[in-house]
C-alpha cells in the first residue's frame, strides 16, 4: 500500500534530476546486435582483457549481493538494473524523477586493454543505450562512453554524437592508464569542449593498472571504497596542475560518486603547496583552488553524515549550493534516498539548487 | 603566531642525513668492505621525495651557505630549537636506506643512521630526542632493530614513511607494531615514498608539486588501512602519529568511514565501535603543514571543530622544511586551551618515553645501562 501513498507524494515533491543511475544487461548477448561479427567472435572466445587477476568480477566483493539493492533484483533473475519497467516503478516514478543520468560503466571498453576491442565496445554500449533506454524512456540521459586510452577514437566518437542532445556528457574512467590530465588524453577534452558537453568521472572498481591508493593495495571492501575518494583527488590534482583547464577554458567536470567533503581541504593544500612551488608549474595562471571553482562539479551520492549534521553546512558552503548534483545511484545498495539524504534541512532555493536546477543548467536539460 | 609559552614539545625536525662515509665507524667490517668495494660509500642516499634544493625541502633563510639544510647542529640550536622555547624536539632522519631493495643493506645502514644520531645527536644536545629509522621492507629486520634501539629511552618513536611496499596497516608489518607497543614506542608515520608503484591511483603525475599534494591522500588511506586490518584492536595502546601529512582533511575520513561501517561491519568484525571514536583515541597529526586558507582564518577554526577533539595535533616546525616564515609557526586564532594542548600535552600523552621525563623536570638524557 505504500507505493500509491508514495506516488500521490511525488507530484507534489520537487521534480528532480537524478545524477548517476546505472543500467545493467539483461544478458550478455544484449550487447550482440551492436558489434560487428569479427568482435563478437572476439567477445565470445577471448572476452575481456582487463588489469586485474580475476576474470568476470570485482576484486573486492561487495557487501550485498554483489552491490545491489536486494529489491532491485528483478524477480526473473535477470540483473538489477537491468529491468526498465521496475526502474520506473522502484525509482524514476516515486522519487519523481525528471530526468535521469545514464552512467554505463560495464562493458564500455574504459577497463579493455585491446584498444581496438575498446572502441568497438564503446560504440556498442554507445549504441545500447539509445536503443534499450532512451528511446523508450524519454526521462533518461546517456552519457558517451569512451575509450580514454585511444583518444583519437575517443574525439571521433564524441563528434559523431555531439548532434544528439540525448547524450548529454562523456564517460570515461578517472583511473586510466597515466594520470588523465596527460597531454595523451588532451583530444578527450578538445572533442567535449567543441560539443560542450561535460567529462563524467565514475569512480569505479576497476583500475587502470595502478593500486587503488599511492601506498598499495587495500585489503578490504571498506578501504577500496575510501580510494574512490582518494582517487578522484589525485584526478582534481592532475587536471588542475597538468594545465587541462588553462587550455581548455570552457571544459566542465563532473566527478560521479566519489564524495565532495574533501574538496575544501584538497583545495587548500593545492593552493597553499602550489604558492611554495609555483616556479615548477608556470603554466598556471592562477591558485588552484579558482580552476576548481569555475570547472568541477560533484554528484551528491554517497553525501557524508558528520557526527554534527550540521557541519556539513560548512563544507557545502565553502564549495558553492551551484556545484552540488543530487544523485542515487541507482540500483547499488548505497543508493540515497532523495527524501533522507541530507541530515540537515536545505530551505527551498538550496534544494531547488542541489536536487534539480544545478544539473538543469550544467547539462543544459529544458 | 608565534610560541607564547616556553617548554614547546616539536614533534618534527629533520637534521640532516648523514653522509654515508660518515656512516662508516657505525658499519661493520663486511658492510665497510662492501661500501668501499662498490663505491656505495660516495651515493648520495638522498630520498627523492626530499630533494635538498627544492623550495619544500628548506626554507630560504634556512639554508647553509655551503652543506645540506639541517647539517649543523649550532645553526639547528639557533634556528630551530631557541627560537621556539622547544623543550624537547624529535629528530626524524630521512635517510635513503628506507628506500633500497637490498633488505640487508637497508638494515645495516639503518642501524648505522641510528647509532650516528644517538652519538652525534642526541649525545651532544639534550633537547634532541628521535625516531629509529627501520629498514620496513623487512618487518622482521624492522622489529629486530627496534627491540635493539629501544634500550635507549632517548627514542620515542618508530619512523616509517608514507608510502612504500604495501599499506602499513597490513599484518605483515605487526611484528614492528608489537615491538613498538611494548617498548612504549609511538609509530610516526612521515610524509613520503619509496615510489614502489604511482604515487596517486591513476598513475605517476609530472610535477613534484602534484606528488607532494598527493602525500596527504595516501595518508588518508593508511588511516583507513590501520582501522580496517584491526591493528589498534589488537595493540590497543598504538598511537599513530602522522608526520607532514596536513590534518584539514580529517573530517572526510572520521565521517566517511564512519557512515561505511554501518554497511560494511561484517567484513571487519573486530571494529565493535564508531570508527571515528577508534581513530581519535589512536591517531596523531603534527602541524605543519597547515592546509588551509591563510585568508580565512575561520575556515581553520571550524575544521578543529569538525575534527570533534583538542588532543588531535602535535605542535611541530618541519624544520627545515618551508611551510611558514618567520617565527609565526602557529596559525592564527587558535583557541588558548588548544595553544597549551598542541604545544606540550598533546605529545606527553602521545610519547610515554617523554611523560617519564617530563615528570623529573629535566632534558638529562637517560640511557638505560646496557650490559
Amino acid at each position: 500500500m505504500n507505493v500509491p501513498v508514495r506516488e500521490a507524494k511525488a507530484a507534489k515533491r520537487l521534480a528532480i534530476v537524478d545524477c548517476d543511475i546505472h543500467p545493467a544487461f539483461r544478458k550478455p548477448a544484449d550487447l550482440y546486435p551492436f558489434l560487428s561479427e569479427r568482435w563478437r567472435e572476439h567477445l565470445t572466445t577471448f572476452g575481456e582483457h582487463w588489469r586485474q587477476g580475476l576474470s568476470g568480477q570485482l576484486a573486492y566483493p561487495r557487501m550485498q549481493a554483489s552491490g545491489m539493492r536486494i529489491d532491485a533484483l528483478p524477480e526473473d533473475g535477470t540483473p538489477a538494473g537491468s529491468d526498465l519497467e521496475l526502474m520506473r516503478r522502484q525509482h524514476l516514478d516515486p522519487n519523481g524523477v525528471e530526468c535521469g543520468m545514464l552512467v554505463s560503466l560495464s562493458r564500455g571498453g574504459m577497463e579493455e586493454r585491446n584498444l581496438d576491442f575498446a572502441c568497438a565496445l564503446s560504440r556498442a554500449v554507445n549504441d545500447w543505450q539509445l536503443e534499450a533506454w532512451i528511446m523508450k524512456e524519454p526521462r533518461l540521459r546517456a552519457g558517451i562512453v569512451v575509450p580514454q586510452e585511444e583518444a583519437a577514437f575517443a574525439a571521433s566518437e564524441i563528434e559523431r554524437r555531439a548532434g544528439d542532445p540525448r547524450f548529454v556528457q562523456v564517460i570515461m574512467s578517472p583511473r586510466a592508464s597515466d594520470p588523465i590530465g596527460h597531454r595523451r588524453y588532451w583530444p578527450i577534452y578538445q572533442a567535449a569542449e567543441r560539443a560542450n558537453r561535460p567529462i563524467g568521472l565514475h569512480s569505479a572498481g576497476y583500475s587502470g593498472g595502478h593500486p587503488s591508493t599511492g601506498a598499495g593495495w587495500p585489503t578490504y571492501y571498506i578501504e577500496e571504497h575510501y580510494s574512490f575518494m582518494t582517487s578522484l583527488q589525485d584526478v582534481m590534482t592532475t587536471l588542475v596542475f597538468e594545465g587541462v583547464f588553462e587550455r581548455f577554458p570552457k571544459l566542465k567536470v563532473v566527478l560521479i560518486e566519489g564524495g565532495f567533503t574533501w574538496v575544501p581541504s584538497h583545495c587548500w593544500r593545492m593552493d597553499k603547496h602550489w604558492e611554495r612551488m609555483r616556479k615548477e608549474v608556470p603554466h598556471l595562471k592562477r591558485p588552484p583552488s579558482e580552476y576548481v571553482r569555475e570547472h568541477f562539479w560533484y554528484t551528491t551520492q554517497p553525501v557524508e553524515e558528520p557526527e554534527k549534521p550540521e557541519h556539513l553546512a560548512d563544507l557545502i558552503g565553502w564549495i558553492g549550493w551551484d556545484r552540488l548534483l543530487f544523485s542515487t545511484d541507482y540500483p547499488h545498495w548505497d543508493f540515497d534516498d532523495p527524501r533522507f539524504a541530507f541530515k540537515i534541512a536545505l530551505d527551498e532555493q538550496q534544494k531547488a539548487k542541489v536536487f534539480r536546477d544545478n544539473a538543469k543548467s550544467l547539462y543544459g536539460l529544458k | 603566531m608565534r610560541v607564547p609559552i616556553q617548554g614547546a614539545i616539536d614533534c618534527d625536525l629533520h637534521p640532516a642525513p648523514p653522509s654515508v662515509e660518515a656512516l662508516l665507524p657505525y658499519l661493520d667490517d663486511y658492510w665497510r668492505e662492501q661500501f668501499a668495494q662498490r663505491h656505495i660509500d660516495r651515493l648520495p642516499f638522498v630520498l627523492t621525495s626530499y630533494p635538498p634544493s627544492s623550495p619544500l625541502s628548506a626554507r630560504p633563510d634556512w639554508r647553509p651557505a655551503s652543506g645540506l639544510p639541517g647539517g649543523d647542529l649550532a645553526t639547528l640550536r639557533r634556528q630551530a630549537l631557541d627560537p621556539f622555547g622547544t623543550r624537547f624536539a624529535i629528530c626524524n632522519v630521512l635517510h635513503g636506506a628506507i628506500a633500497l631493495f637490498n633488505e640487508d643493506m637497508a638494515a645495516a645502514l639503518c642501524s648505522a643512521v641510528n647509532d650516528w644520531v644517538a652519538k652525534e645527536l642526541l649525545d651532544r644536545e639534550p633537547r634532541l630526542r628521535a625516531s629509529i629509522l627501520v629498514p620496513a621492507q623487512n618487518p622482521e629486520l624492522a622489529a629486530r632493530e627496534i627491540e635493539r634501539v629501544a634500550k635507549d629511552r632517548r627514542f620515542v618513536q618508530v619512523l616509517l614513511l608514507s608510502m612504500g611496499d604495501m599499506l602499513l596497516g597490513r599484518r605483515p608489518m605487526w611484528p614492528i607494531y608489537a615491538a613498538a607497543e611494548k617498548h612504549e614506542l609511538a609509530i610516526g608515520i612521515h610524509a613520503g615514498s619509496t615510489y614502489r608503484t604511482a604515487p596517486t591511483a591513476s598513475g605517476w603525475p609530472s610535477y613534484r608539486v602534484e606528488d607532494y599534494i598527493a602525500y596527504a591522500s595516501a595518508f588518508e588511506n593508511q588511516v583507513v588501512s590501520f582501522l580496517a586490518e584491526g591493528v589498534f584492536a589488537k595493540f590497543p595502546k598504538l598511537k599513530l602519529v602522522l608526520i607532514e601529512s596536513g590534518f584539514t582533511w580529517l573530517p572526510t575520513v572520521l565521517w566517511h568511514v564512519s557512515r561505511d561501517w554501518r554497511g560494511a561491519r561484517p567484513e571487519i568484525p573486530w571494529i565493535d565501535r564508531l570508527p571515528a571514536d577508534i581513530l581519535r583515541e589512536h591517531v596523531r597529526f603534527t602541524l605543519q603543514p597547515v592546509d588551509a586558507p591563510a585568508a580565512d582564518q575561520k575556515a581553520l577554526l571550524r575544521t578543529l571543530e569538525h575534527m570533534g577533539s583538542d588532543r588531535l595535533l602535535l605542535f611541530s616546525t618541519d624544520y627545515p622544511h618551508w611551510h611558514f616564515d618567520g617565527e609565526d609557526v602557529l596559525p592564527e586564532g587558535l583557541p588558548e586551551g588548544l595553544i597549551r594542548r598542541l604545544l606540550v600535552d598533546n605529545a606527553l600523552e602521545t610519547y610515554p618515553r617523554l611523560r617519564g621525563e617530563a615528570a623529573l623536570g629535566d632534558n638529562a638524557p637517560r640511557k638505560e645501562a646496557v650490559p
